[in-house]
């Protein structure tokens, strides 16, 4: 992401404060334990410009649920709805803020695009990442019947029930099969750590990727550190 | 800890043949809605329009409870107040035995399998058979529905054709043709024979006093008609101001349930046959049924505060002409007049009365279509039923329930009415973790530890050069991650962590550096 921001002619800055942006403690329950957590984002991201990240999730629980959180402190609701108007997801960042569709990557192979779920059903990003995929050289984009399917992931979900969740990576994983994709691409690194996970344990021959790293020219090795 | 739901989970998972008539059911269900939906053109609009009159009316409930019961008075109709499941079954029963009815015929109706008034029924003597086909063979069969729209979606032909064998007595056939003619056969000779017909309601129209349903079958139409009695069983939250409403609604539900742009018959029923008309019973009995709904309209833990001065004072019970049982009950609940009134946990709570049970919600769930309705610990299910279920039982009667769902909000965006349901799930969520600090002590202090950590950088930075090199083993001989290797492999770490990678790297040219992913 650093190096398609860089390429895009922008100055990124990585604040070494940040951690996590509260949502896990917030999606199971401990809203207090969130509020804590989400304190640390905003004192981290305080003096940026514009704050880019890899993830549809975090976005969405940046610009939703962190001014929820503070609905009763005044300085710290506004300092949360502040930050929230000036975080994007990156492809929405690239396409709607930078009006960039083509980052001049290069990938070779077929490559089937997965909604995430709160990239699409809570930012309605779904145009930008399949406008930049079409600008990769050398990428066919297959898409999938169950694109806007969830992949099951669903934070402690996951882990609360994993047999249901893994039944519903493996919709989401025949579906890319009849696809014909080699490659899954995503916005979120939830989803494709799962959908990684689940492929690797069911021995298919799928690649697992965030988008960055295509847009990055990644073309070697597994699910990488897209999420950085 | 296993809970019962994660037993159901189980079973319905290695259940391939349900999860096909599921995805079978789901996929018609759904490709026919989303083209209804299209079809119309102020699809979103009358989907705002409809959230703004269930907000005005639940907001304003008691005032539309009170102008319809005095409608349904005046056209010679009595109503009965039930504050739970237990009163209105007594009243409907008591009725039946006051008029002497042996024989009822009932139409699908949730609101009657949630207080389970055909086991009341049976106790006291009384048949009450269920009259649209699917309720009849889950009757048949003894079992709950599994879906709000097609109760018997969970059954095959085979387990049709057996159950018809062996307690109709039909030789063994699979032609749904046989089969429902079978049914029909049956079912005319209880219509004609019935002493009370026994319904829910779509809606309930306060400035008329009427009761709308909507169906396929015909066999409401029958039940309403036929028999001397017409027993209407309502929730409260089914009211709606005026007749001019249903404009509004009568397309949404048909479009979400089934894709239809109306359903076959349509039953606007005013009261009982009045002198000159020609049909109808003799008798209507309107049971508006509480049962836990006021607790979701007032429950006094999640009231921001400010909250009782904004309500106006309204009682919902006048107390004058109402029947023994509810007074006591509605004395205490204040309802508000909608004014002032804050943003919060019980506007959001409220909501859940919005709903119209069009099933919508449940066809496009990826949860739902995996473990179908018996899964869910009552007759509501799918993610209405995840919401609503926690709210009426209380959480110690469905454990867990509001986190099995992965958040996905494909609900929140087929809902008709526009209920946020992956809000309300996380706002259940925190209620039902508050509710039980004791019982989830574990998970409580690992977030709290979490959270603590989180607050660290130099832990986070430190976590990431070491947690790769952890034998996947011993990582997962914690919980949430041993959950995570039961069906997935952990994740492959790269070598270098992204900050030790940052701060190593010295300001590479623009477009040079492909060497290494971010």
């Amino acid at each position: 992401m650093v190096e398609v921001l860089e390429r895009c002619g922008l100055q990124v800055e990585f604040p070494e404060g940040q951690t996590c942006c509260g949502q896990p403690a917030f999606n199971t329950g401990y809203r207090e334990e969130a509020r804590r957590v989400a304190r640390g984002w905003l004192e981290a991201f305080g003096g940026s410009e514009a704050i880019v990240a890899p993830s549809g999730s975090c976005v969405s629980f940046v610009r939703q649920h962190i001014p929820e959180l503070f609905h009763d402190s005044p300085a710290e609701l506004e300092q949360a709805r502040r930050l929230a108007a000036r975080t994007w997801e990156l492809t929405e960042f690239l396409v709607s803020v930078l009006g960039r569709e083509d980052v001049g990557a290069v990938y070779e192979g077929a490559v089937g695009y997965h909604e995430s779920c709160h990239l699409l059903r809570e930012l309605r990003i779904s145009r930008q990442p399949r406008a930049l995929l079409k600008n990769v050289r050398g990428l066919e984009l297959r898409e999938l019947d169950l694109a806007q399917e969830c992949c099951g992931f669903g934070g402690t979900f996951s882990v609360k029930f994993p047999e249901l969740s893994a039944a519903m990576a493996d919709e989401k994983l025949r579906s890319a099969a009849r696809a014909g994709a080699e490659t899954l691409v995503a916005c979120d690194m939830s989803c494709l750590m799962h959908l990684d996970g689940r492929a690797r344990r069911l021995n298919l021959p799928l690649r697992c990727l965030h988008i960055a790293q295509i847009l990055a020219g990644a073309s070697a090795g597994g699910a990488g550190r897209a999420g950085a | 800890m296993k809970t019962a739901l994660d037993e159901r989970i189980e079973t319905a998972l290695q259940d391939s043949r349900l999860q096909a008539a599921l995805e079978h059911l789901a996929f018609r269900f759904m490709t026919a809605r989303n083209q209804a939906a299209a079809d119309l053109p102020n699809w979103e609009e009358l989907r705002t329009q409809a959230h703004a009159i269930k907000r005005h009316t639940i907001e304003n409930l008691s005032i539309y409870l009170q102008q319809l019961e005095a409608r349904v008075r005046e056209r010679g109709g009595t109503v009965f107040w039930a504050e739970d499941a237990a009163q209105a079954c007594s009243y409907v029963v008591e009725l039946a035995r006051a008029r002497g009815v042996k024989l009822a015929v009932k139409s699908k109706s949730m609101v009657t399998e949630e207080i389970e008034l055909n086991h009341a029924l049976g106790r006291a003597g009384i048949e009450a058979v269920e009259t649209d086909l699917g309720e009849y063979i889950i009757q048949l069969a003894g079992e709950k529905p599994s879906h709000i729209v097609a109760p018997a979606v969970h059954k095959t032909r085979a387990q049709i054709a057996d159950l018809f064998e062996k307690k109709l007595g039909l030789p063994h056939t699979e032609d749904v043709a046989k089969l429902t003619a079978t049914a029909r056969a049956v079912l005319r000779q209880k219509f004609l024979a019935a002493g009370m017909g026994i319904t829910g309601a779509n809606f309930a129209i306060a400035e008329s006093g009427s009761i709308v349903l909507m169906e396929n079958e015909g066999n409401i139409r029958f039940s309403t008609s036929a028999p001397k009695i017409h027993v209407a069983v309502v929730g409260i939250e089914k009211v709606i101001p005026r007749m001019a409403d249903l404009a509004v609604f009568l397309p949404l539900l048909a479009r979400s349930a089934t894709g239809q742009k109306l359903g076959s018959y349509l039953s606007i029923l005013s009261g009982a046959r009045r002198p000159g008309e020609p049909d109808g019973p003799e008798e209507f009995h309107l049971v508006l049924l509480d049962n836990g709904r006021t607790r979701m309209l007032a429950d006094p833990v999640a009231q921001p505060e400010g909250y009782a001065t904004a309500a106006a004072g309204i009682v919902l019970s006048t107390g004058i002409a109402q029947p023994e049982g509810y007074a006591t009950a509605a004395a205490g609940i204040v309802l508000s007049t909608g004014i002032a009134q804050p943003e919060g946990y019980a506007t959001l709570r409220r909501q859940t009365l919005y709903c119209i049970r069009c099933g919508a919600c449940l066809n496009v769930c990826p949860v739902y279509r995996k473990i179908g309705g018996h899964a869910y610990p009552w007759v509501y299910s799918g993610p209405i039923g995840a919401i609503l279920t926690p709210q009426m039982l209380g959480f110690p009667m469905a454990p867990k329930l509001p986190f099995a769902s992965s958040l996905c909000g494909t609900c929140r965006d087929v809902c008709p009415v526009k209920i946020p349901i992956p809000e309300m799930l996380l706002l259940l969520r925190s209620l039902e973790t508050e509710s039980m600090p004791g019982g989830r002590w574990l998970e409580r202090t690992g977030f709290r530890l979490w959270a603590w950590a989180m607050r660290q950088p130099w832990l986070y930075r430190l976590g990431s050069r070491v947690v790769p090199f952890i034998p996947a083993r011993l990582l997962a001989a914690a919980g949430p991650l041993a959950g995570w290797r039961k069906t997935r492999e952990l994740p492959v770490f790269p070598e270098e962590s992204f900050r030790d990678w940052w701060r190593g790297r010295r300001a590479p040219p623009a477009g040079m550096a492909t060497g290494r992913r971010p």
